[in-house]
């Protein structure tokens, strides 16, 4: 769950990022974030992630206290919390398979465990058959994919994607927004950060939307 | 961290060095150096060591008695040298004694066959276990009642004793000079290699890697560099020492100058290298590291 209380962030004087936002993601949502570049959507995801603490206010992720949080803690923190990105942050020189495992040998986990989960991950999202390709041989879509994969391998309970189809098609934008819908019916919370409202307005999910760091609406499409 | 991860952490830091060959090569080449110079300097201060010490022990003080005094008398002064503070050893020398030795070191001169042993005063020989002591010790031994003189190697001693002195404060400027090169050479090809894996490093941080799961391939890698220059260090260092004490044997002006066997160096001389370089090692790596893992 992820609870923001009258939250400010702000960088410097006169920049304020966050004005007083308030908002509550339950376990197993779907929420669209979404607002204009500038709006505080990237500030949202650093809180989230531990990267920055609100200046007032009180933020709470998968039951981690970011206002109060130690840096020690901060790395198992983040493990409940997948992140996809829109340039997909995949290191170039691993294959498909060690993109993933790298994810889950990082964080300590046995090779018995690798060997079990990453095959199950890369069927799950569509990539069982390129496990041995290395990123550049894929298509955008399918390098998203693969970041998603990744995301997912050490089971999160929430998945933070930031613009992810922001170097997609169309097409490849639709699926990739059905892919994440998938893994959200599986059990996990996903917030989605996008300013492709067309896009958005093809799922009836909740909807969030940031101005100027205020939350100017919070509905649910279709509703 | 489980132990079933070291072995890819140990991966890891093996692929580190090999990520960015050159510079890891130059990384151990100038720490190489660095301990050859260590080691060099090291073993010739370890033999000079024990050459003033060598020098300390055979210097001696003789004590002049006065001739005023019965043999019995002079013979009692030795008794009371001995006790005292900074003495090794005192032993008694007839003025008899002292012109056999006098015309024996002269190869029997005929210019002194007809000496009187009456010309010369009774003395005691006395080995101070400190010569920088010595000013002291002599003090003493003029206090005591009949000493007439005394005749020491004053500056000789003082001497060995400032040249020892000034190669011990040479030894630690160059070790420190010669660690800091090494730790900021390690220190950089560490930084390069970070540099290199930079996006890595971010994805690592971003799924929840611990800063210690983070650190631990670079560390491994920084004591590698360490460890195999401190093992050419040694190796050359060895090879080095021998050539150079089987030069000195070879030497006619040089002779007197013997130097210990490596054998008798060994132990010392692979804890010096080994300690320098799991220092240089892992302090250049860690220093380097710290920095990439600001949350």
């Amino acid at each position: 769950m992820i609870t923001f209380q009258n939250v400010t962030k702000s960088y410097s004087v006169g920049n304020t990022a966050l004005n007083g936002v308030s908002m509550q993601i339950e376990d197993g949502e779907f929420v669209f974030l979404v607002g204009p570049s500038g709006s505080g959507k990237s500030t949202i995801i650093r809180l989230i992630t531990g990267e920055l603490k609100p200046s007032t206010g009180h933020v709470q992720v998968n039951g981690y206290s970011l206002d109060t949080i130690r840096r020690s803690e901060v790395p198992y923190l983040r493990r409940t919390v997948g992140v996809v990105f829109q340039d997909f942050r995949l290191i170039a020189n691993k294959s498909v398979y060690d993109n993933v495992a790298f994810a889950m040998r990082v964080i300590g986990a046995r090779e018995r465990e690798i060997r079990e989960r990453v095959p199950y991950v890369l069927n799950l999202v569509g990539l069982g058959n390129k496990s041995r390709r290395l990123p550049g041989e894929l298509s955008g879509g399918e390098q998203q994919r693969l970041a998603i994969a990744r995301a997912l391998v050490n089971n999160p309970s929430t998945i933070i994607a930031d613009e992810p189809t922001g170097n997609l098609d169309p097409a490849r934008s639709y699926e990739i927004m059905s892919l994440l819908q998938e893994i959200n019916r599986l059990g996990t919370t996903m917030l989605v950060v996008t300013h492709e409202m067309d896009l958005v307005q093809r799922f009836s999910n909740r909807v969030i939307e940031i101005n100027d760091g205020l939350i100017v609406s919070d509905r649910v499409n279709g509703a | 961290m489980r132990i079933n991860n070291l072995g890819y952490l140990l991966k890891e830091g093996i692929r580190g060095i090999f990520l960015h060959g050159f510079m890891s090569f130059a990384a151990v080449c100038v720490t190489l150096a660095c301990l050859l110079i260590m080691g060099m300097f090291a073993s010739v201060m370890y033999n000079v060591n024990i050459l003033v010490n060598e020098l300390n022990q055979t210097n001696e003080v003789v004590v002049y008695i006065d001739e005023q005094l019965s043999d019995s008398a002079a013979r009692s002064i030795e008794t009371q040298i001995r006790p005292l503070d900074n003495v090794l050893s005192a032993s008694f020398v007839s003025r008899e004694e002292a012109l056999e030795k006098f015309i024996a070191e002269h190869e029997g001169d005929s210019a002194f066959s007809g000496v009187d042993a009456q010309t010369l005063r009774h003395r005691v020989v006395v080995v101070l276990e400190d010569n920088a002591l010595m000013d002291q010790s002599i003090e003493q031994f003029l206090n005591i009642e009949g000493v007439a003189d005394i005749s020491a190697a004053h500056k000789l001693a003082k001497g060995f004793a400032t040249i020892q002195h000034i190669m011990q404060v040479v030894f630690v400027a160059v070790l420190t000079v010669l660690l800091v090169v090494s730790l900021l050479i390690i220190s950089n090809t560490i930084r390069i290699g970070m540099a290199d894996r930079k996006d890595e490093i971010a994805i690592m941080r971003m799924v929840g890697a611990t800063n210690g799961f983070i650190r631990v391939p670079f560390v491994v890698e920084g004591f590698l560099l360490g460890m195999v220059g401190a093992g050419g260090a040694y190796i050359l260092v060895r090879y080095l020492y021998n050539f150079m004490v089987e030069g000195l044997a070879a030497s006619d002006t040089l002779q007197m100058l013997s130097f210990v066997p490596f054998r008798q160096l060994r132990g010392p001389m692979i804890a010096l290298c080994a300690l320098a370089g799991l220092f240089v090692g892992i302090v250049g790596s860690w220093s380097s590291i710290r920095r990439f893992l600001k949350v």
